[in-house]
């Protein structure tokens, strides 16, 4: 841990001072919440983090509580589901938590991720810590995928049929590594049956992760919206109360919209053939995945062909493991790239816009411009971005944190 | 960076409104109604929706199962339970005597909804190989559920009225029945309702759209019985989360005051 936390804190109880002296578990919260030093700068997307920490927290308490409800066999796991809904007392609000949570999860990943690249938090010395959150990332998307598949609708069926054949594509044992995640020559019990133990594991290889991001991301400290290193104690605040304080507002806040579609429209996030019990004789018209998916789904159809399309939709999250040797410029903040600015601002649209050609059927302009826009992402990645860092003036950055934000004061 | 975001959301907003516009093509939509259901303090209309049983008892229960019921919920609808009772007198269930050896017995309101089939291959062998769909969580399986399902179940065109391009776009003989809003337009199920095709308990005029709304309601409500809870519950989560984060941000007003 930093050095610069300055004396060990003395506890005048005594039961805590006998346990932190021999487990100091209340020196390292302490340390880690309460003094750590911050810099005092932070606008709200710094809330996220703390946001998505809250959404896994609540991911695993309600998932805990549906897996004691939920029965993982093909020709009941439908009805036990619609029996927690029906039946269970609280159950379809526990359901509701559950599968909203899933979707307002990636929308807090999502927006930390932009924030780490708008503001360059992944750029030396925080490379493993913006790593370990790509690991965190791909992590989720296992475990969501996995979930989705529990409730054994027509796209649990049809989606877990999809993305399982994807490992099909693999030369000479793609065919064998299919059939051993099946547990058989297509997707049936045994399936069903490992996809929930895996699913009720990698939420909890998930926290292990997390507390790996949190402890890289204690070392050097967070970044900021200027992307300056702060340069002493006027540049910092003690992470409790000030940040206690505005995250807690920043998860409230963004509980409240969580709440308005967990009670006003539990559905909208979802497919409705997913209320359709899942007929393996039966093909959904469209089978398509969930929206945080969507991307990444239109990235693996763009490529005409099936080995090609697996690995470009996989080498769209592996840039992201290599982004910070990627990114050639020395300046972290967008606010002091006048270009990159708004390469970002592009990249986010192109994302949107893959976004829709997944969730459409690859026919008439959906192919080309998924092609565009697949051809675009990984240009911003292997091309802009290493040629930017060399080419772009960035603007003069302030000389501290303080200084900037006494300047925005005088404004 | 403020300026940056509103014009991304600019941006955003105006791609999204043009990949709608595009997606929507040229189907024909069933038409939108007002259900007293929807929106944020929606209810169930219990009339609409015992009316509703009454229609899905007398037409639909022929063909369609509705498994995850039990007669029990019908007390939701505002039955008591001597009238549940009542309304399942006439209705024999299999099971098992003591022996073992299968019986048939009267109707317990415990028991579900019983099944038209004894099991799916029946059901199939008696509808052309395909068995009609169990209507459980109908409204919440189809697009727009429950505007499709009324719209289907009045959107039916008479061999005698198709413009002979429809006849051959779809090649649809006299056998056949078309609807306007299935998808592919031929439909295995005949006309279910009409005018008069039940007499309502409550002197109400059967007519085919009121039968149709009557059966939606209930089959919405069959969908999410705890609808209404699931609203009431939310008006007050989000008044107290309000509420909560008014005094989190006086707080963190205050903790911040001598740091801005």
């Amino acid at each position: 841990m930093a050095s610069s936390h300055g004396t060990p804190p003395v506890f005048n109880n005594k039961v805590i001072a006998w346990i932190d002296h021999r487990l100091p578990i209340f020196s390292y919260i302490e340390k880690e919440y309460h003094t750590f030093p911050t810099p005092r700068n932070f606008n709200y997307f710094w809330n996220f983090g703390a946001i998505a920490t809250v959404m896994l927290v609540l991911m695993i308490a309600t998932g805990v509580v549906l897996a004691t409800n939920y029965t993982p066999h093909v020709l009941m796991a439908f009805d036990s589901v619609e029996r927690i809904d029906r039946d269970v007392p609280q159950g379809w609000l526990i359901r509701d938590l559950h599968m909203n949570g899933a979707s307002f999860f990636f929308i807090a990943v999502y927006v930390h991720i932009f924030r780490g690249m708008y503001y360059g938090s992944y750029k030396a010395p925080r490379e493993l810590l913006w790593i370990l959150g790509v690991v965190i990332f791909l992590l989720m998307m296992a475990t969501a995928f996995m979930g989705y598949v529990l409730p054994w609708g027509q796209m649990s069926f049809w989606g877990a049929t999809v993305i399982t054949n994807l490992f099909s594509a693999i030369p000479v044992v793609g065919e064998s590594i299919v059939t051993w995640l099946w547990g058989g020559f297509a997707v049936d019990n045994p399936t069903l049956n490992r996809f929930f133990a895996l699913h009720y594991l990698l939420p909890f290889v998930i926290v292990a992760v997390v507390a790996l991001h949190v402890v890289a991301l204690h070392v050097h400290g967070s970044n900021n919206p200027t992307g300056i290193d702060p340069k002493g104690p006027q540049d910092t605040v003690p992470f409790h109360p000030y940040y206690t304080m505005k995250d807690g507002f920043g998860v409230v806040v963004f509980l409240i919209v969580y709440a308005g579609f967990v009670f006003f429209a539990p559905d909208y996030m979802g497919h409705p053939d997913n209320y359709i019990p899942a007929n393996p004789l039966v093909t959904p018209a469209h089978i398509v995945p969930e929206w945080y998916f969507l991307p990444f789904y239109a990235i693996l159809r763009a490529i005409p062909d099936k080995l090609g399309g697996v690995l470009a939709m996989f080498g769209a999250i592996a840039v992201l493991f290599i982004l910070p040797w990627l990114d050639t410029s020395r300046v972290r903040s967008a606010t002091f790239r006048p270009i990159y600015k708004w390469f970002m601002m592009v990249l986010v649209v192109d994302v949107v816009v893959l976004g829709f050609c997944g969730a459409n059927p690859p026919e008439g302009f959906w192919v080309p411009l998924s092609q565009l826009a697949t051809l675009y992402y990984f240009f911003h990645f292997l091309i802009l971005l290493p040629i930017l860092g060399k080419i772009e003036r960035p603007l003069p950055l302030p000389p501290s944190i303080a200084d900037s934000v006494l300047k925005k004061k005088a404004v | 960076m403020r300026k940056l975001l509103a014009t991304g959301a600019l941006a955003l907003a105006a791609l999204a409104s043009g990949a709608v516009a595009i997606a929507a093509g040229t189907e024909e939509h069933p038409p939108h109604k007002h259900w007293h259901f929807q929106g944020p303090f929606g209810t169930y209309d219990r009339g609409a929706a015992q009316r509703g049983y009454q229609v899905y008892h007398d037409v639909c229960a022929a063909c369609h199962s509705l498994q995850l019921l039990a007669y029990r919920n019908l007390m939701e609808l505002g039955l008591t339970e001597n009238q549940v009772k009542d309304l399942i007198k006439d209705i024999v269930v299999p099971d098992l005597n003591d022996d073992g050896q299968p019986i048939e017995r009267p109707a317990r309101p415990s028991d579900r909804f019983k099944k038209p089939f004894p099991n799916e291959a029946a059901a199939a062998a008696a509808n052309n190989g395909k068995a009609p769909p169990d209507l459980s969580v109908i409204v919440k399986a189809r697009e727009n559920g429950p505007d499709y399902i009324h719209g289907l179940l009045t959107g039916y065109v008479p061999y005698e009225k198709l413009t002979p391009e429809q006849i051959k776009a779809f090649s649809v003989t006299k056998d056949d029945n078309f609807n306007k809003y299935f998808p592919g337009h031929k439909i295995a199920m005949a006309p279910p309702l009409a005018d008069d095709k039940v007499t309502y308990n409550d002197g109400t005029k059967a007519t085919l759209d009121q039968e149709a709304s009557d059966v939606v309601e209930f089959l919405a409500w069959a969908s999410e019985p705890h609808m209404e809870d699931r609203k009431r519950t939310g008006v007050r989560v989000i008044l107290f989360l309000i509420a909560l984060a008014g005094f989190m941000y006086a707080v963190k007003r205050m903790v911040w005051a001598d740091k801005h």
